[in-house]
């Protein structure tokens, strides 16, 4: 059943009309021969974006042909030894590692993003040093924090290599992560939410924490799984700090020390060729690790996006 | 109890109870912002706290050296005591640059295409690509670039394929998300009536895409490419694997590097006495020239409001 066209007055009946303003393939190609730099920008464009998804595809797949082979149970056994190579220690210290560093950096980030977000005016000199130095931070290299860990934690302090010095270390690499991410989550509630709670009476504080976080968690928690993905990728921050020791050492728990898969793997790659198939296995654990991450960080952050 | 008594005709009953309230709550609304407060000044701590040990512990060193020596010095030979990081400058510097040569021009290309080209459909994918690219760590990198480019570059090129030009395609392939994600994010920050104002003056697509959009989102993408400049700068775990570690000036394009970031991953491990007190000066070189680049990024960002 068709549905009838019912003109009111006034309108016109546009579905005879035959728009001026549409350019068809044949004028685009008319118009690529007369601008023939034109024509080969655009190549140059989609070869560039084949290429980056080529090389994307290219690691990836490498990666995988070359390590699944060697992805044998023995890899994951509860206890090293040169027999089996087993990378569980790794992964448990990759872990303990993150969660130490997360969960520090986690509620100083919040807590610095909810104070420069929901306290402090942008004009403050304050606010303007904070900034300077989550800027600062961000951008300083993994190997100077790695050395800084070792001259403060390790030396200065006389830990030794720790997998608690080695958390403190990632923690100040992804306190400014957790502090922008927040900062975002933050300012995407709306005002209306904010005005709406001090008209029921409720004072700033349990704005913060019963209104705003709560609208906020989608994208502190993307914020959170960005920086495990940080701590999970780093090595050179983490060779000097925690220590390359490839078993479980856990009789002085944190102050132990103990190397991440990262590491690991770097350990193997320095043996030679020897262990060439267990560190490409490694490397298929770590870039599973990261898809998976990534992943989790893109679903919980389109949460975020949902339009209040 | 009292207080209740004292509650005249028509006034609230609440009215008397909330100060008693106000001062618990003050309290509380005080302590939690003091805490806020103090999350915030950690971030300021850590950085003065870093910058005070590595300087503390770099200056004597460099006071030892020679600062002259140190830094302009192109030996470096800790066997018969020669600490020159000149060297070492140079050859990160040309990593830096030859890696910048690979990754802008592809990075900004691949940004106009998610930007202007993309379907929706298409973009669903390329995003998540582009975050994995960022994602994988950069051991990873470097071990691929030491199984597969520097074969290839040794193959195709000769020479000892660990070279600045197997650094910088690996080097080059690492800055590429930093620089897609924020030039994308510049040129779609340009209001939509810059491009089709150029588009209705008969300008082509790519014509009002790069003649107009890209001088308009200019700060942006200088500020991704200055950031990529860091973290190709800063970048040790994949360099060390593939640079070659010859702590000589390169003469071409197959020669082997030295960064200074490779310089301290290589001889950590096994130095001792000045030789370590230098590679940890050699970090605060390496620094130095961060902090460098981060004034440089946040000038351009006052500019651009």
């Amino acid at each position: 059943m068709a549905k009838e066209l019912v003109l009111k007055e006034g309108e016109v009946d546009a579905r005879g009309i035959i728009p001026i303003n549409r350019q068809t393939l044949k004028d685009k190609l008319r118009a690529y021969v007369k601008k023939p730099f034109s024509f080969a920008a655009l190549l140059l464009i989609l070869l560039a974006s084949l290429a980056t998804a080529a090389i994307v595809v290219w690691i990836l797949v490498y990666v995988l042909m070359q390590g699944i082979p060697y992805l044998k149970p023995s890899m994951f056994e509860w206890r090293w030894s040169f027999s089996n190579m087993s990378m569980l220690p790794s992964l448990i210290n990759t872990l303990v590692i993150s969660l130490i560093s997360i969960a520090i950096a986690g509620v100083i980030g919040v807590f610095a993003a909810i104070f420069m977000v929901e306290y402090a005016k942008s004009t403050n000199i304050f606010v303007k040093i904070v900034r300077v130095a989550a800027e600062t931070l961000s951008g300083i290299p993994s190997i100077v924090f790695g050395i800084f860990g070792m001259v403060f934690f390790v030396e200065l302090l006389g830990w030794g290599y720790t997998l608690l010095g080695g958390a403190l270390t990632m923690t100040m690499m992804i306190l400014p992560l957790m502090m922008r991410t927040t900062e975002e989550a933050l300012l995407a509630v709306p005002d209306s939410f904010r005005e709406g709670s001090y008209a029921l009476g409720a004072g700033k504080l349990r704005t913060i924490f019963v209104i705003i976080l709560p609208s906020a968690i989608p994208g502190i928690v993307s914020g959170v799984i960005l920086g495990l993905g940080r701590v999970v990728g780093e090595t050179m921050a983490l060779v000097y700090t925690a220590g390359s020791a490839f078993n479980i050492r856990y009789a002085a728990g944190p102050m132990s020390q103990g190397c991440t898969l990262t590491v690991y793997m770097y350990s193997l790659i320095n043996e030679g060729n020897k262990y060439a198939g267990q560190a490409w296995a490694v490397a298929v654990v770590l870039i599973v690790l990261v898809v998976i991450i990534n992943g989790a960080a893109e679903f919980v952050g389109n949460k975020l996006k949902k339009e209040y | 109890m009292k207080e209740e008594k004292t509650i005249r005709e028509g006034e609230a009953a609440g009215a008397a109870v909330i100060p008693a309230v106000n001062k618990k709550a003050l309290i509380r609304e005080w302590g939690m912002k003091a805490v806020f407060i103090v999350a915030a000044a950690i971030f300021v701590v850590v950085v003065a706290v870093i910058c005070i040990y590595l300087f503390a512990r770099a200056v004597p060193t460099i006071g030892e050296i020679g600062f002259v020596e140190f830094v302009f010095g192109g030996t470096w030979n800790p066997d018969v005591g020669y600490y020159g990081v000149g060297s070492l400058i140079v050859g990160t510097s040309y990593a830096t640059a030859c890696a910048l040569v690979v990754g802008v021009p592809i990075g900004l290309l691949v940004a106009v295409f998610m930007a202007f080209y993309c379907p929706k459909w298409l973009y669903k994918i390329m995003k998540p690509v582009v975050n994995i690219l960022a994602g994988i760590p950069s051991i990873v990198y470097g071990y691929f670039g030491l199984v597969v480019i520097v074969p290839f570059v040794r193959e195709t090129f000769g020479g000892g394929g660990t070279s600045l030009l197997a650094t910088a395609i690996v080097l080059g392939i690492m800055i590429l998300p930093t620089i897609i994600s924020i030039s994308e994010n510049a040129l779609r920050a340009v209001p939509k009536s810059y491009f089709e104002g150029a588009v209705a003056l008969g300008a082509t697509k790519e014509r009002a895409i790069f003649r107009t959009v890209f001088p308009a989102a200019m700060s942006g993408i200088v500020t991704s490419v200055i950031l990529a400049l860091g973290r190709a700068f800063g970048e040790t775990a994949a360099v060390v694997l593939i640079c070659g570690n010859l702590a000589k000036i390169p003469d071409s394009l197959l020669d082997p590097i030295r960064t200074l970031s490779s310089n301290i991953a290589t001889e950590l491990g096994y130095s001792t006495g000045l030789h370590r007190e230098a590679l940890i000066a050699c970090a605060v070189v390496l620094f130095v020239f961060i902090l460098l680049i981060t004034v440089i990024v946040m000038l351009l960002r006052r500019k651009k409001r």
